[in-house]
């Protein structure tokens, strides 16, 4: 059983829900991801997904573009990533999955990603660019490293092949609430509870909610339907910050913002 | 010879796969929200390719509105000065718009209709499939967005402003190296949001399946012709088939009616720019490695970390780190061979078909001819060589007169008129 197997365990039991923020890697440089993930951990964070920086990143938003084009600027690489996360102090023990283009896992080589994200105390990847069609190879290797493979949902996927990606997916299922790209959003789509829910009804995988997330009142909404909400470009678009402000600041206004998620989360 | 049957007849190679690969490249590497939408192209494109009506109407627009065929045409002074094997220009440089790449805008113009789609997008480099789509959505009246990278905006100033005459919008992306791999970026980006009601049409025989496929059959009539061109005015099938491939669609389009013509050898040229250090040149297939880049498996610059290199050519349509993944099999399979050009090479060649011909290329096919010279002038001149003139070069002469200090006055060219 993973450590995400594990959290979901809990939190249904419990009948709470997760928050999950984003984060990218090297924005503004590696040393703050580790501190900001210590934040994030030390604030209640269920837990961190960490992006990886890529070049080409089209299912991304101006935001989390230009947060990866100021980490790759800096000429952040895989291995100071990894190096940051294997020594990354845990308070509460947060997990942590990589959000990752194939291209970069293709490139190392799927058994040493794996390997090497395993080790450094990864516990599952969300490949964005990854369809079900594609994924057997990598699905099987996270199989046997019981390493989670985490596949999405979104509101073109017709309902039979949602059904199809729900039975290959590992950790949590992640659902994406718009038609779109990452980026903060006023509104949410209306269906958007009502497909949730009836993935709920399909699947014992946690389903989690990503894309447009920011607001306390979105948190409030959609943590009755769903196993976790993931909040990203609200995330990164304050640690952009960083690069004019104090760290401290930064950190604390990161901070303080997912504590008033948090709250939210617990108010539902 | 008259444009007629099926403009996008296949032949027996058995490749893609229904899964799009050809061989181990290709594929569909995309956001799960993308997936529907090239599932219902692909089921779609399938129709058409077996509708004879929809073969019909693509080839009566191929003929009356585009030109076609395009002719084959003797280059004797070219020829002459290499001194060599016979070289023949198959001249798509006279379609409508001035390039081969109306061929595929028109194909897909008439698939987003049939689809009920009602927004086109594109990516443009040198412009040229930005005016060729602009002018296939003018012909249908949809609406057209074209992205195109800051620096090509630059560098192709004449086309941007063919796009607006057209009635497309051409936003300008400022993301990453500002060029074709950009745009091709923020095309998807749109997409993503806008792909139930907007059809994405691709200029080259990339991003994920059907588009290398479907682009590369929309493009074969280019081939088709010439082979039914070198047997009518020639006699028989030219020795050598030379095309430049930036994506590569022209190449394809040339080449995939030749394949299995096991003695006609195949060149494809890639753009060598200042020379072989990363960075300097846009040739994948030549210096790259396998890798995904915008939805395929295929030949790549990318670092270690498999982060997209810059690349660098005068040419904007081809200045793509990137290939189409049936160029990958092709060189896998060692069914044609891939060679590089430099800038300077190309620009030899660009003044070279000027001066000798009365015509001014391209920069993208000067460097196919480029490699066409060497490969003439090392021949006899009983062999025949096809070069594909991909396009003309009307909109590459301000970026010349840029590298060579010369001043347009454009203003007093206006007055004159």
């Amino acid at each position: 059983m993973s450590l995400i197997d594990d959290l979901f365990a809990r939190l249904r039991a419990s009948g709470e829900k997760a928050l999950m923020p984003f984060v990218t890697a090297g924005d503004p440089d590696i040393s703050f991801t580790g501190q900001i993930l210590a934040e994030l951990d030390r604030r209640g964070c269920h837990l961190a997904e960490v992006g990886i920086p890529y070049s080409d990143p089209i299912a991304d938003g101006p935001v989390i573009q230009s947060s990866y084009t100021r980490a790759l600027d800096r000429k952040t690489t895989l291995d100071q990533i990894l190096a940051m996360l294997q020594t990354r102090s845990s308070s509460n023990g947060m997990p942590v999955v990589t959000m990752v283009s194939f291209a970069i896992v293709l490139r190392w080589g799927l058994e040493l990603y794996i390997e090497r994200a395993k080790a450094a105390g990864v516990s599952g990847a969300i490949v964005p660019d990854l369809p079900l069609e594609e994924s057997a190879a990598l699905a099987k290797i996270c199989r046997r490293e019981d390493f989670s493979l985490i596949q999405l949902v979104t509101p073109t996927t017709p309902r039979d092949r949602a059904l199809q990606i729900a039975e290959t997916s590992t950790g949590f299922l992640y659902y994406v609430s718009v038609t779109g790209i990452t980026g903060e959003r006023n509104d949410l789509p209306p269906e958007l509870i009502d497909t949730v829910g009836w993935l709920r009804e399909q699947t014992p995988l946690p389903v989690c909610i990503g894309f447009g997330i920011s607001r306390a009142e979105h948190v409030r909404q959609l943590a009755p339907v769903a196993d976790g909400l993931i909040v990203g470009s609200a995330i990164v678009r304050r640690i952009a910050k960083a690069a004019q402000t104090p760290p401290d600041t930064v950190l604390t206004d990161v901070g303080e913002y997912v504590s008033e998620l948090l709250a939210a989360l617990k108010q539902q | 010879m008259t444009t007629s049957g099926n403009p996008t007849a296949k032949l027996a190679t058995n490749v893609p796969t229904d899964q799009g690969r050809f061989g181990d490249f290709g594929g569909r590497y995309v956001p799960e929200t993308l997936t529907r939408a090239l599932d219902e192209l692909t089921v779609e494109y399938d129709a058409a390719c077996n509708d004879p009506e929809f073969q019909a109407e693509l080839a009566e627009l191929l003929c009356s509105f585009v030109g076609r065929p395009s002719p084959l045409y003797y280059a004797q002074r070219l020829t002459e000065r290499c001194g060599g094997s016979q070289i023949w220009f198959k001249r798509e440089d006279l379609n409508h718009t001035g390039a081969h790449k109306i061929n595929n805008t028109l194909g897909q113009a008439l698939l987003t209709i049939r689809m009920g789609k009602s927004r086109v997008i594109a990516e443009t480099g040198a412009g040229q499939h930005g005016v060729a789509t602009a002018t296939a959505c003018a012909r249908f009246g949809l609406p057209c967005i074209v992205y195109m990278g800051e620096e090509d905006v630059r560098r192709q100033a004449p086309n941007v402003f063919s796009m607006k005459l057209l009635g497309a919008e051409v936003r300008p992306v400022s993301s990453g190296s500002r060029t074709l791999r950009d745009a091709i970026n923020e095309a998807m980006r749109d997409w993503m949001s806008s792909v139930e009601s907007t059809h994405y049409i691709i200029g080259s025989v990339v991003g994920p399946h059907p588009f290398p496929m479907m682009v590369r059959d929309f493009q074969s009539i280019i081939g088709t012709e010439a082979r039914q061109q070198c047997l009518a005015q020639l006699g028989r099938l030219p020795d050598r088939v030379v095309a430049c491939v930036g994506g590569g669609s022209n190449a394809a389009g040339m080449f995939y009616p030749f394949i299995n013509d096991a003695a006609v050898r195949l060149t494809g040229v890639e753009a060598g720019g200042l020379g072989a250090d990363c960075g300097k040149h846009a040739s994948p297939l030549t210096y790259g490695d396998p890798g995904v880049l915008h939805g395929s498996y295929s030949y790549v610059m990318q670092d270690d970390d498999g982060q997209t290199s810059d690349v660098h050519s005068i040419s904007a349509g081809l200045d793509y780190p990137g290939v189409g993944p049936e160029h990958s099999y092709w060189k896998t399979a060692g069914r044609v061979e891939y060679t590089t050009c430099e800038d300077r090479d190309a620009l030899t060649a660009f003044d070279a078909v000027a001066a000798c011909e009365g015509i001014l290329p391209a920069l993208e096919s000067s460097h196919a001819v480029s490699q066409a010279m060497k490969i003439a002038t090392a021949g006899s001149h009983d062999e025949i060589v096809v070069v594909c003139l991909s396009g003309r070069g009307d909109k590459d002469a301000s970026e010349i007169a840029r590298l060579r200090d010369v001043q347009l006055d454009l203003d007093a060219t206006s007055h004159e008129t």
